[in-house]
Parts: structure tokens; sequence; C-alpha cells
């Protein structure tokens, strides 16, 4: 055994994180490590690598029993690590990030030429092009993604533990980090791996560990357990196959929906070209389309975060204006964004006052939302999202990740826009919670709101919309309404002309 | 171009920009006797500005410095009075004493996690009133290192005077740049003003670093207090008060984002003979009341925001827009 543990335990303050786990990485592996949002999962990985202190338990790493203080005594051992949250620095260049506590030095001097180099060398393989001495932060948040990954998997002398690394990558990516994790693999690593997604999950690991409420429930090769067994020991309760079934029938025209909103030629130069959209009362649009395929782009335009070169947007009663979020909140609009991370929370907030927060400033401040109120609409997200928290009061960052989004996703639910834009609403988020969100949307729309969702996962999309836009290259270049909405038409219509012309 | 290097670039280009519209108006001022005042002049202030650079890289905030080297001068001047240690005993003391003082609020900052504001300010007022308690008055240093101190200079041609103190600047300001740019220190620093949390998980050790920082601009306060009472001959209690403002002013023109995370340390130097210009050319012109000065760097640092914040917006666009960092 590469990596044992043995009744591992953490408490925080209300909550019991890790009640005596147990867990074993072979060498030569690749393990999954399971559990619905706030089951321990990143807990586990942190104690590990020195980021927490755990309370009890024993970490032994090739028999000897090791206690990182720090993540870099963990780095030390050989255990690189990408964690779920953010995990690198905008502000260094990506070669400084990349080499970070590591810099080949001459004379004791940082030898920034060195590291270049060295840089370029830990990304070849990745296949992405960037100038390792720019900024990181002036790049996408995928190539930042792979840059951590790239970076964790050149500290990883032993063990590699990905916490999430999916989450923003597109299907090319993914592939691509899974070459590079089975050539790890082979290599001899022990490989720890946390997602939400299943079928990366029986694509790539060897064996799984299901994490629920902070204990071990089991660990089993992954070849022996199928799907439906797998989800049960993640939510301790079998998955109700609600989804397939209140999914949006897309074989009959149901009655004509009163039309909303209506964007005519939208476009900003350089960005998105111009593109119409009709939305109706209840209606459920979705977006789909690779990464940088102008998706987000598309949607921030309609939210007044980026200014249009052309376009205009009108509803029943008259023209409106969205040329800044304010005015687009102003006209009901609403907008949770795919960047949570970093775009949604304020950490230090409680959840009833962080979901409170933009329903406040649409009231304006001469019109408080009543502390009652605040204390109602808690109650109401934490029970519809199931966000897993001891109570309303506890700091936003006090939760786990997938908590955390559920937390940006109640503020603007709680705003009740007449039109709601959800970039990626599932992402990072448990299956048990995934089926929650996507139930909770066809309830909004049963009360009249309209949505625009992004989401990379078509199934999901599908399942949800009423008409399906496809993005591709900046540009709007299908639609889609009825029985055409189909996994195989939408990916069709994606890959037409395929990837090479952007090339 | 390198985006990053913009804000230096535009401290830079102020910086000739005010040479030259001194140069239009006083021709002469271009000599190497200015140059040598110029040097001289801001010694303290830009070897001070130097550990301000760090501390504020790192997202932190150092308000002790103007009184620490108000007490280092008086500490100074009042041992060599009672004393009778030799005078590079003392100072060697004197800068055991502050970096330690730094290292001190470093350590309270982290073990405390408080913000170095208050930290700081704290230390402030300590060190103004430990000066104090060594003496009210201002006390002449009488000493003859001293006398070889201050008359040390290189003549350059043109006669101006390129004094030890003025060299002894831009060696910190070396220093400085080494430290930051180019050791495992300076990444860290850099990193912790990324955002500490992040910082942690990279494998930056938060306290050691912290500690590393104020001490560090202790030092270099101290060494700043040292080549002040050079400077002026004397200690006195009451010297230096705002000084640590107009560092940060220095440090904030140079092109070093108050908030941390990115600057230059040579920036600093070049913001230091921005504010310095300035004030030669009211000198200079001699009907101008030196209030002008103020007014100056006060209108440079809202220039500074104002292109900080513009800078902000035009990178997060190019990380939004696709083109960026699109997969080949
Ligand atoms: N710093 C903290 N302070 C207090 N409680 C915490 C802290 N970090 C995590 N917790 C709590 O510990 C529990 C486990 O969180 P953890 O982040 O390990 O979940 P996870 O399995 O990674 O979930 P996700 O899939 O959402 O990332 C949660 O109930 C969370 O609220
Ligand atoms: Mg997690």
């Amino acid at each position: 055994m590469l990596l044992t543990i043995r009744s591992l335990t953490k408490t925080f303050p209300g909550t019991k994180a890790l009640d005596g786990v147990r867990f074993d990485l072979r060498a030569g592996e690749v393990h999954a490590l399971l559990g619905e949002n706030g089951a321990g999962k990143s807990t586990l990985i942190k104690c590990l690598t020195g980021a927490y202190r755990p309370d009890a338990g024993e970490i032994r790493l090739d028999g000897q029993p090791i206690a990182p203080r720090s993540t870099s005594e963990a780095q030390e051992l050989g255990i690189g690590t990408v964690y779920q949250e953010v995990n690198l620095l905008p502000n260094l260049t990506v070669a400084q990030n990349l080499c970070f506590g590591r810099e080949p030095r001459r004379f004791g001097m940082v030898s920034s030429r060195e590291m270049k180099r060295m840089a370029q060398d830990m990304l070849s393989g990745y296949g992405i092009d960037v100038d390792v001495s720019r900024d990181l932060g002036t790049y996408s948040v995928a190539i930042q993604q792979i840059v951590a990954i790239a970076r964790a998997v050149a500290l990883s002398g032993k063990v590699l533990i990905l916490d999430e690394p999916t989450a923003s990558l597109d299907a090319r990516e993914v592939e691509m980090l899974f070459d590079v994790v089975r050539g790890l693999r082979d290599r001899g690593l022990g490989i720890v791996f946390v997602t939400h997604f299943l079928d990366q999950v029986f694509a790539l690991s060897d064996r799984i560990t299901v994490l629920r409420n902070g204990c071990h429930i089991v660990t089993e090769d992954t070849a022996a357990l199928d799907r439906v067994r797998l989800i049960e020991h993640m939510l301790g309760r079998a998955l109700e196959d609600e989804v397939e079934h209140r999914a949006v029938d897309h074989g009959v025209a149901g009655p004509v929906k009163p039309e909303m909103l209506a964007f005519d030629a939208m476009s900003r130069r350089g960005v998105v070209e111009p593109f119409d959209l009709r939305i109706a009362k209840g209606e459920v649009v979705g977006l789909a389309g690779l990464l940088g395929s102008g998706r987000t782009e598309s949607a921030e335009l309609l939210f007044g975060i980026r200014g249009t070169t052309t376009g205009t947007a009108r509803d029943e009663v008259g023209p409106v204006r969205i040329d800044s979020p304010r005015a687009a909140i102003a006209a009901g609009f609403g907008f949770a964004p795919e960047d949570r991370k970093t775009d949604g929370i304020v950490a230090d907030l409680s959840i009833r006052e962080n979901i409170a927060l933009a329903l406040q400033a649409r009231r304006g401040w001469a019109r408080p939302v009543s502390r009652t109120e605040q204390a109602r609409l808690a109650e109401t997200y934490i029970k519809r999202l199931d966000i897993r928290t001891s109570d309303a009061e506890k700091a936003v960052g006090e939760l786990s990740g997938g908590n955390q989004q559920k937390v940006v996703l109640a503020r603007w639910l709680a705003m009740n826009p007449r039109f709601l834009i959800l970039d990626e609403p599932t992402r990072g988020i448990d299956v048990g919670a995934h089926a929650e969100i996507l139930r909770l949307i066809h309830e909004l729309t049963a009360e009249g709101m309209s949505l625009l969702v992004i989401s990379s996962e078509l199934d999901e999309l599908i399942a949800v919309s009423d008409r399906v836009i496809v993005v591709r290259d900046r540009a709007h270049v299908a639609e889609l309404t009825g029985a055409d909405v189909t996994t195989e038409t939408v990916v069709r219509a994606i890959a037409d002309h395929g990837r090479e012309e952007v090339a | 171009m390198n985006p990053r290097l913009y804000p230096l670039y535009a401290t830079i280009g102020i910086f000739l920009f005010a040479c030259l519209v001194c140069y239009i108006q006083f021709p002469f001022m271009a000599s190497t006797r200015v140059l040598g005042n110029l040097l001289t002049d801001n010694a303290y202030l830009g070897i001070v500005a130097v550990g301000m650079t760090i501390v504020i890289l790192s997202g932190g905030i150092d308000l002790s410095v103007g009184s620490v080297i108000a007490f280092s001068g008086v500490f100074i001047a009042v041992m060599l009075r009672d004393s009778g240690l030799p005078a590079p005993v003392i100072m060697a003391l004197l800068l055991v004493v502050t970096t330690l003082f730094g290292a001190a609020m470093g350590g309270l900052i982290h073990a405390l996690a408080m913000p170095p504001f208050i930290v700081t300010l704290a230390g402030m007022f300590l060190a103004r009133g430990a000066a104090y308690m060594l003496t009210i008055d201002s006390v002449p240093i009488v000493d003859p290192f001293y006398d070889r101190l201050q008359d040390a200079y290189y003549l350059m041609p043109g006669k101006g005077r390129l004094t030890l103190i003025g060299v002894l600047m831009l060696a910190s300001v070396a220093v400085g740049m080494i430290v930051a740019h180019r050791t495992r220190f300076g990444a860290s620093v850099f990193a912790l003003g990324g955002g500490v949390q992040t910082a942690r998980l990279m494998g930056v050790r938060v306290g050691r670093t912290t500690v590393g920082i104020y001490a560090f601009s202790g030092f270099m306060a101290g060494l700043s207090g040292i080549v002040f009472s050079v400077y002026t001959g004397s200690g006195y209690p009451l010297a230096t008060v705002g000084t640590e403002l107009t560092a940060i002013a220095a440090v904030v023109i140079g092109g070093t984002l108050l908030t941390g995370g990115s600057g230059f340390v040579f920036g600093t130097l070049i913001g230091v003979m921005t504010m310095g210009l300035i004030q030669t050319y009211i000198v200079f012109d001699g009907s101008l009341s030196s209030w002008w000065t103020k007014i100056v760097i006060g209108g440079l640092l809202l220039l500074f925001i104002v292109l900080q914040k513009g800078l902000l917006r035009l990178t997060t666009t190019r990380l939004a827009s696709p083109q960026a960092g699109a997969p080949v």
C-alpha cells in the first residue's frame, strides 16, 4: 500500500467533517473519492496534505507515518495536489506559478530564463499554447486549471490528488488530462480523483471510495459497481428518476407561450456575432457549445456585463435598457455566473446574508429586507437546494465547494427575476442536488420565470430546455426546437464543420 | 509587450516627462550637481520606500517606519553622547533593534491574524514614544566617524557630488530588487499579495514570510534612520512625521499596486526620484510655494490609481475574450 489512512477525524465548530475515515491508495491505481457535497472529500484531502491538522488518526506513506504540517511539507513528501478552490495566483506569471517553491537558482538567485524553460517543459504534453512569462490571470479559467494540474503533476513524486479538476474543462481537455493521468498511473503513481461526473469515474478509476456525512461508506473495485448502486452509496437512498420523467416532452408542441423578451441583433465586435433571441414566458432556452465558443459571452451581453456594439432589447411593454448589470437587474434579469468561485460569494458573510444580498441590492438600501424575511428565504433555499450546513448563520467560506455554489444559485433565485440566466448551474454539484436543481428549474418555469441555461452537459441541457441554441465560433449557428432537441442533433450541430475552422 | 510591465513604463514615462519639463524650464538643471543632490536629499526616503515596497507587495502596510526613523536618529545621538560605544557598534545595535521590532510586528500580524494597518499603527506610536523617552530635545551628533561619513563622496564630472548615503540608497534599491524579484522569499511575498489562502495552499510558509517582510521593512527603516542622522547630523524625536505616507506615495507612484501582488522595486526608485524632482523644480522656480509639491504628488497619486484601475479592467477583458489563450 502506498498510502494508508486510518481513523482520521476532523471536527469544525458545529460539524464533524471526518469521522474515523479510512482510505487506502495503491501505487499504480486511480482511486475515485466520491460523495455528496459536504461529505468531507476536500477535508480529507486537506488533512492529508497539511492544509488542515487532523484531530486524530494516522496517515502512512510507504509504511512510514507522516503528519505534514504545511502544504509545502506534503509537496516535499511527493504529494502533488490540485485543490478544489482556486489554487494558483493570477498575479504571478504562468512560469512563476508552475515553478513556485522549486524555482531554479543560479548563484542563489532565481534564474528567470531557466524558470521559463522549466515551465515550458512542464506544460508540454498538455497541448496548450501559452506564453509562460505572462500573468496567469490573463488566461481563461480552463487554461489556469490545466496549469494547476501541470504543477501538481510535476510535484507528485508518489501521489497525485485531483479535487474536481475537470469542472471547467471541455471534453477534449478532459481526454487529454485522462491521458496524462493514465500515463502517471502506469509509472506507478497513486492518484486520488474527486469528481461529480460519474461518467468520468467509470472511464478513469480503478477503485472507488464513497464518503457520506464524514464517514467511510464503501471501497470497491470500479468494475464491481454500477451507477445505480454507486449513487445509492453516495446518497444513502435511491435516486428517483424524476428528472427523466419531468423532462420537457419535446415531441408535442405545448400551448404557445406568450413572448416575453425579444433581443435583436445583439453583438459585440470580436466577441459575439449578431444574434436574435426570443424568449417566452416560462420558457427554458438552452445554450449549447464548446467552451470558448461564445456561450458565456452571449449571456454577458444579455445581462449588460459587456457593452454591445449593436442590439436592442424589448419586452411586452417597450424597449428595455440593459447597458449595465444594474440596469439588467432593474429590468428583472438575473445571472448566476459560471465562475462562481470568484464572482459569486462573500465568504465572510453568512448564508442568510449572501442569499439576501442581490435582493437587497435590487430593492435599494432604503427598503431593507427584514431579518425575518431573510431568515425565511435562507430557510427555504437551504431546504430546496439541499444546502448542507449546520445553520443559516454559518459563514459561506466554511461550506464545502458544492454547497457554496448552491448559495450563489439561491441568491439569484431569491430575487425571483422574470428572466434568469444560469451559466453551468450544476457544475460541482452532486448527483442528488443535481436532480433537485433540475426539478427547481421546472418549478420556476411553471411559475412563469423564463430561463437561459448554459451547460456543457448536454443530457442535462436537453432535459430542461424547450429549445436549444447552438453556439460555435462566436456565432449562434443553429436553433433546435421540438423533436429536434436530442443529444445527437445538438452534438452534430456543435461539431459541424469541425474545429479545424477555428485553427 | 507584456501587460505586467505597463505600470512600470507609465512610471518611467512620467519621470522622463518631468525631466523634460524641468529641462525646458531650467536647462541648467540637467547637471550632475542636481542629480547628486537629488540622490542625497532623498536617500533616506528611497531606502525606507524599498522596505515599504516589499510590505505593500505582500498586501500589507507599515505605518511605523516614520517613527522608527526618528527613533533611530535619537537612539544613535543619545547612545553616542552617553554610552561611549563606537558609532559603528551603535549602528549595528540599532539595526538589530529595528529589525527585531519589525519582526515582532510581523509575528503579531500573523499570530493574531490582525490587519497590518492596526499593528503597525501601534508600532508607530510605540516607536515615537520610545524616541521621546530617550530625549525630548534635538540632540546633535558629534563624532569623528560621522564627520567622515558626511564628507564621503565621489566627485562626478561636472562637480556633482555622489555622496555615500546616495550610493547607499542605490545599493538598497538593488538589494530590494534582488530580494523581491530574484529570490524565493520574494516569490512568496508576491504570492501573499495575490491571496493568503491560495499562497498557503501553494506551499508558502505564511508566518515565516510575514515575519520576514516586516523585519526587512524594520531593517530598512533603521538603515534609513542612520542615513537620516548622517544627513541632518542630529537626532530629534519629532523628525520625519508622516514619512511613512510619503514612502507609500512613492511606492504607488512607482507603479506598485496598493492592494499588493504586483509592482517593481525599481519603480519605487523612479517614484522617489519623481517626487524629488518636483521638489527641486519648485525650489528652482523660487516663486512657487512648497505646498505645490504636495498638490502635484496628490495629482500623480490619483493618476496612478486611475491608471491601475484601467489596467485591471484591461486585463480582465483580455481574460474573458475568447482569443486569449485559446487552445491550439
Ligand atoms: N473551514 C471550515 N470551517 C468550518 N466548516 C468547514 C470548513 N471546511 C469544511 N467545513 C465543513 O466540513 C464539511 C465537509 O466539507 P468538504 O469541503 O470536505 O466537502 P466535500 O466533500 O469536498 O464537498 P463538495 O463536493 O461540495 O466539494 C462540510 O459540512 C463543511 O461545511
Ligand atoms: Mg470539496
